[in-house]
């Protein structure tokens, strides 16, 4: 019996359970004996030009090894317009930009000797607020004539809304917020006596980090080993390698010992990328009878001081997922990426998705305010039938396959939509204080839509086990388990026989990694074409050992036996035929190309509470379809859509990275950064529903991302629905107390 | 981070404790549960060259009723007071709140005379050892002395201590039989108050509320006393909560929406004493 | 400083300087790296231990503090092969991902059925809100302690 989709715990565990993950901090190889441990100086203000830097004083502290500044470097600067480069030199454009570099021979001395880093800074104006960036009256980059780094989509045309019964605009906000994986960023790196450098970082892409950090100093990437081991979480902000490791592979070089680097968490909330930070103009027209007509959505993306992933390529992927699971005509998307005097923006969990579903989701309940329908029926009524598939959207993606209506109505079915309504409109009139909300949202994602492969290796040993290697190097997901259920599935091999190996450049050269929602759809299914590689090969060999057609020749996948189709007598095991095979012959290593993008979809309903005598909003109740295919194994299926909600949640009502007018981060630590914790969270109530997509021999599509994607403007649409009588038509997030208390007194006082 | 070298020092009296203060003068600081000292001293927001860790003294752990008082040696741990049954039951807002402080962890650490020494406006037992009208012990080298709550907190983390004393115990009138409510708002469960009222109602005084985080030092909401003593509504009255009160300014909760949750949450604690207490407030 | 610590019950004896974080001492001194680190600002919970019995954040106490007291971390937990039912529960119930929150996690999880040998969920919830978790939205790590308690965790 296949073991496809049955809830198999995950092989990771045990070792974290017990005796805890291999991070970076905890690596105890030979390699780093002797390493000195580092330490950045950052930069405590936004936007100033770097006039002096004095190390003397903390060069003679304790235990230091060296104080290294720009002007040590001997490393290519960073390529690419306005790159950050590897420490500031003449200038610092946000709190966190890393300064300097100091080395110190134990742990204890590093604060010690960072403090004594003498910096002079000479001030230059913040660029804070996203209008004021786009007005350009201050330049982050001379010579420039302006902040904007880079546009996606086209101009608005105002007139795709002429002839529109109804049309409802408004300016809204998807906040910067902080991925914070709960192991901040770390490092550790020996350079060999082979002149190798050997890196240990804390990365979702092992591969991509070795050719941005060996490009970074210089070396061809054969030259470098870059090994991720247990990664603590990362969420996008960890995909490839940010400068820091760069300066650190090259100071080990420069003082010719080993360097390990753990930053703090006060340091990763500033100096890590941020995630989301868009201003959105939503345009939304269509008719009274609920038909939408046109939707326009204009982006003012918050890029951070320096072009990263935030700048470059997410807002693409906001205007590409504007319309949403809708069948809307008239679209137009567009987005001017600007500079500002803060910590570059990055992937986040979801990475421009979120953005593109929370503008549509807010635009849908708009609407259906303005015209008074139920939000539920206008959604039901603009929604793409199973029907239209494939479906091409006018901005240019095109849908696999899709459910979204029974998706939507499963949802309202298992919250018992109406009986919600009912009890909402009863604590209205007994004009309860506490009162009741419901939030809808609809949503389509793109998965592994940086379209590129993905390598997959396999290798029966000659006692029958079977040895792979996946390029998806994972932090938390459990590719391990999952890819060696595949395999189990495919082989007939039981899977406690089966280890799969990742995260280390030696063992697999070539590959891309783990984001944007990719490792099954891509990684699964490049260890399935290995599979079927070895599977073919193996064939020839049992035909060739018992002496039969390889056309007659078939593998009973429940117990792993070759044989002759009927004659189960005679069989030949795994093990028998790599031993035939001899070493190592019964391998495969492929590179799965044949890699399209797949839309995983969903519907999420929210229910909350809002204290109107405070503004508090309690979440109740969130129940969710996420929808990404068959399921290999449900128990990681569903702890990913766990953890997705959350953080989806957690934007809506709780987490933002905010700066005070001069730049100053004001949540800079994790005792203000309001990172949602298990008692402002209900439990999750999980839908079942799997719609395979065509396009990838699993069936399968990406989950990681989907459930943050949906539960965001779910939330927050609840919000607003709670206040919805009082005449409050919008509430920024994340929906805090003060804001809320705020849109309700504002609500009062207007009528 | 990590905090910047000092000399540690672990006393095992208020004796010894004394002793060590008195030899290291301005450069030594207490050491109680270490939850508001060590994070500001991982932050180097402190720098203290000497601890004198007192956290360990056992004459100073204790829970136990005296007269008509129940006394709280400083060494005692929220997590211990929150559990402990006299509290429970003759000092019940205080073993309350202290079970309100922090998470688990932090109240497994942290003591009742830490978080009162400290003088945190954003701390939460001062407001209820001010509405309880408790007494301060405090011990230095001039032998012991007592002073009122109301006259302990004397500003942004200041108190009526001085740098020779050790605040020894708290005492805490009974009052089994009035009914308290205590309100604390915050976005996070386990977050400091944004705002916090703490009320201790009925006889032999009238009500007695108790702010946190309403201005530089815990307050008591005189006016909303007032107002009840003058025959005012629970309701009237905690209108008047915000009255003569300078709550901070932050971007997450402005000192105009920290005067609102006052009069709301003020409302909402007396009528929970109210309800709580047969005697009514 | 000289400090004597019971650690997973063994008696360690170790010279440290005056500052050392409990934490450190655990990590560096010790090598017993599951202990992980989170914030600096006490707020994650991922450095959780138990020191006499009750779970505090290791990195929020100096080791000289603990001095003399008996800490254990999620090294100690298991009964040579058999995991603790905490331990256990995780595993069972998917409660981690990717398992840097974890050993604390487990740790306050032990702390809390200590108390409240049978917890709501409500109960779960706020006995750990000290402990921070990025990947699993709490939803299983809430269904592992209370399948730990020995109660049914509906499905
Ligand atoms: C994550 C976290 C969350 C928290 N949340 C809350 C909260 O919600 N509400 C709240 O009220 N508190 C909160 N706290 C603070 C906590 O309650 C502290 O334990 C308390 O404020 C200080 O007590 P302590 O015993 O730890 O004192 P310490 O930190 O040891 O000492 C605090 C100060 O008081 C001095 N001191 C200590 N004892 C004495 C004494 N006997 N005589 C004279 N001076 C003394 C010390 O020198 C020091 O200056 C939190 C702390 C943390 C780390
Ligand atoms: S490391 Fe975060 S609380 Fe200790
Ligand atoms: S499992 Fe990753 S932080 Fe909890």
């Amino acid at each position: 019996m296949s073991m496809m989709g049955t809830r198999v715990v995950r092989t990771e565990d045990h070792k974290l359970i017990t005796v805890g993950g291999s991070y970076v901090d905890d690596l105890r190889e030979p390699d780093l004996d002797g390493a000195v441990h580092a330490m950045f100086v950052r930069s405590p203000v936004a936007h100033a030009r770097v006039t002096a830097i004095d190390s003397r004083e903390a060069a003679r502290a304790p235990g230091v090894v060296a104080v290294l500044t720009a002007a040590d470097l001997d490393l290519d600067p960073p390529g690419g317009d306005h790159a950050e480069p590897w420490l500031a030199g003449d200038a610092v454009r946000y709190v966190g930009q890393p300064v300097a570099l100091v080395l110190t021979e134990r742990r204890y001395q590093l604060a010690d000797a960072a403090e004594l880093v003498d910096v002079d800074y000479d001030p230059l104006p913040a660029v804070i607020d996203l209008d004021d960036a786009l007005a350009g009256t201050t330049l982050l980059f001379p010579g420039t004539d302006s902040n904007v780094a880079k546009t996606h989509g086209k101009p608005f045309d105002e007139s795709a809304f002429d002839g529109c019964e109804v049309v409802v605009t408004r300016r809204i906000v998807n906040q910067r917020v902080a991925p914070a994986p709960l192991e901040v960023r770390g490092a550790a790196c020996a350079w060999g006596a082979d002149g190798r450098l050997t890196m240990w970082l804390s990365t979702q892409n092992p591969q991509l980090a070795r050719d941005a950090i060996a490009g970074g100093l210089g070396l061809d990437p054969t030259a470098m080993r870059l090994i991720a081991p247990d990664v603590g979480g990362g969420f996008g902000a960890k995909i490839g390698a940010d400068p820091d490791p760069v300066v650190l592979g090259w100071a080990a070089r420069h003082v010719g010992r080993p360097v390990r680097w753990s930053e703090t968490r006060s340091e990763n909330l500033t100096a890590m990328t941020h995630g989301r930070g868009q201003q959105q103009t939503i345009t939304i027209g269509g008719s009274r009878d609920g038909t939408v007509r046109a939707f326009g959505l204009d982006v003012v993306q918050d890029g951070g001081a320096y072009p990263r992933l935030g700048t470059t390529l997410l807002p693409g992927m906001t205007t590409l997922m504007a319309t949403g699971t809708y069948r809307i005509p008239r679209v137009e998307a567009y987005s001017r990426s600007v500079l500002t005097t803060t910590t570059p923006t990055a992937a986040y969990r979801g990475a421009g998705r979120p953005e593109a579903t929370a503008a549509i989701e807010r635009a849908m309940d708009l609407f259906a305010t303005e015209i008074g329908m139920d939000p539920a029926e206008v959604r039901r009524r603009n929604l793409i039938g199973p029907d239209e598939f494939p479906y091409q959207t006018p901005t240019g993606a095109t849908y696999d396959t899709g459910e979204y209506a029974a998706a939507l109505d499963r949802v309202l079915a298992a919250a018992d939509y109406d009986g919600l309504r009912a009890e909402q409109t009863r604590r209205r009139a007994a004009g309860d204080p506490v009162v009741l909300g419901l939030g809808l949202a609809s949503y389509v994602e793109i998965t592994a839509g940086d379209a590129g492969g993905e390598s997959g290796r396999m290798t029966v040993e000659p006692d029958g086990s079977v040895t792979a290697w996946t390029g998806s190097s994972p932090h938390g997901q459990g590719h391990a388990t999952s890819f060696a259920m595949v395999l189990a599935d495919q082989l007939g091999i039981p899977m406690e026989r089966i280890t799969v190996r990742h995260g280390d450049t030696d063992e697999v050269a070539k590959a891309v990694g783990t984001f944007g929602s990719r490792s099954l759809q891509l990684g699964g299914s490049a260890m399935r074409q290995a599979g079927d590689e070895v599977i073919e090969k193996a064939r020839q060999l049992a035909a060739e050992a018992v002496e039969a057609s390889v056309d007659d020749i078939e593998l009973n996948t429940d117990d792993g036996a070759w044989q002759v189709r009927g004659a189960p007598s005679g069989a030949i095991s795994w093990a028998q035929l790599a031993a035939r095979a001899g070493d190592g012959a019964l391998s495969a290593d492929v590179w799965y190309s044949d890699a399209k993008p797949t839309f995983p979809f969903g519907a999420h309903l929210a229910v909350v509470e809002v204290d109107t005598g405070t503004g508090k909003v309690v979440l109740r109740r969130l129940i969710a379809v996420d929808d990404a295919g068959p399921v290999v194994n449900p128990l990681a299926f569903e702890g990913q859509r766990h953890g997705g909600l959350a953080q989806g949640a957690a934007q809506a009502l709780l987490e933002e990275m905010t700066y005070d007018a001069d730049g100053n981060p004001t949540t800079g630590t994790l005792a203000d950064y309001e990172f949602i914790s298990a008692t402002e969270l209900p439990d999750f109530e999980l839908l079942d529903m799997a719609t395979p997509t065509t396009l990838n021999p699993l069936g399968v599509k990406g989950i990681g991302e989907a459930a943050t994607i949906g539960s965001t403007p779910a939330v927050q649409n609840a919000v607003v629905d709670a206040l919805s009588h009082l005449g409050v038509r919008h509430v920024d997030m994340p929906a805090g107390p003060q804001r809320v208390w705020q849109a309700i007194s504002d609500a009062n006082r207007r009528v | 981070m990590i905090p910047a070298t000092l000399s540690y020092r672990r006393a095992s009296s208020v004796d010894e404790a004394l002793g060590m203060l008195a030899e290291h003068g301005e450069d030594a600081k207490l050491l109680a549960g270490g939850h508001s000292l060590l994070p500001l001293m991982k932050l180097r927001l402190a720098a203290p060259e000497v601890v004198v860790d007192i956290g360990r003294i056992e004459e100073l752990r204790y829970v136990r009723t005296e007269g008509d008082v129940v006394a709280i040696g400083a060494m005692t741990r929220h997590h211990d007071l929150h559990t402990d049954g006299v509290a429970g039951r003759e000092v019940p807002l205080v073993a309350h709140v202290a079970g309100e402080v922090g998470d688990p962890q932090v109240r497994h650490r942290g003591t009742i005379g830490g978080s009162l020494a400290h003088g945190d406006p954003a701390a939460d037992l001062p407001a209820a050892v001010l509405a309880c009208d408790a007494t301060l012990v405090a011990r230095g080298p001039d032998g012991a002395r007592e002073i009122p709550a109301a006259e302990f907190f004397a500003g942004l983390f200041t108190t009526a201590l001085g740098p020779d004393e050790i605040l020894t115990e708290i005492r805490v009138p009974r009052a089994a039989d009035r009914g308290w409510g205590f309100e604390k708002f915050t976005r996070r469960r386990f977050d400091w108050s944004i705002v916090g009222v703490a009320v201790l109602g009925g006889s032999p005084t009238q009500p007695a509320v108790g702010l946190v985080n309403m201005g530089e030092a815990p307050i008591r909401a005189t006016a909303v006393e007032r107002a009840l003593a003058a025959g005012a509504t629970p309701a009237e009255a905690a209108e008047h909560a915000a009255e003569g009160t300078s709550p901070p300014d932050e971007p997450h909760a402005s000192a105009g929406y920290r005067r609102h949750l006052a009069t709301v949450l003020t409302a909402r604690a007396l009528e929970r004493a109210a309800g709580g207490s047969p005697a009514g407030l | 400083m000289r400090v004597t610590i019971e650690v997973n019950g063994r008696r360690t004896e170790e010279e440290v300087e005056d500052r050392t974080l409990l934490v450190h001492h655990l990590r560096d001194t010790l090598g017993l790296t599951a202990t992980n680190i989170g914030c600096d600002t006490t707020s994650c919970g991922a450095c959780t231990v138990l020191v006499d019995g009750e779970s505090v954040k290791s990195c929020t106490v100096l080791a000289a503090q603990a001095d003399g007291a008996a800490v254990t971390t999620v090294e100690g937990l298991a009964e040579g092969e058999t995991l603790h039912p905490v331990q256990q529960a995780f595993q069972d119930h998917h409660g981690l991902q990717c398992g840097f929150c974890t050993p604390g996690m487990i740790m306050a999880a032990v702390s809390l059925l200590e108390a409240n040998p049978r917890p709501t969920r409500e109960d779960v919830r706020t006995g750990l809100e000290g402990n921070l978790c990025r990947c699993t939205g709490y939803h299983n790590i809430v269904d592992a302690v209370v399948a730990a308690s020995g109660q049914e965790v509906p499905r």
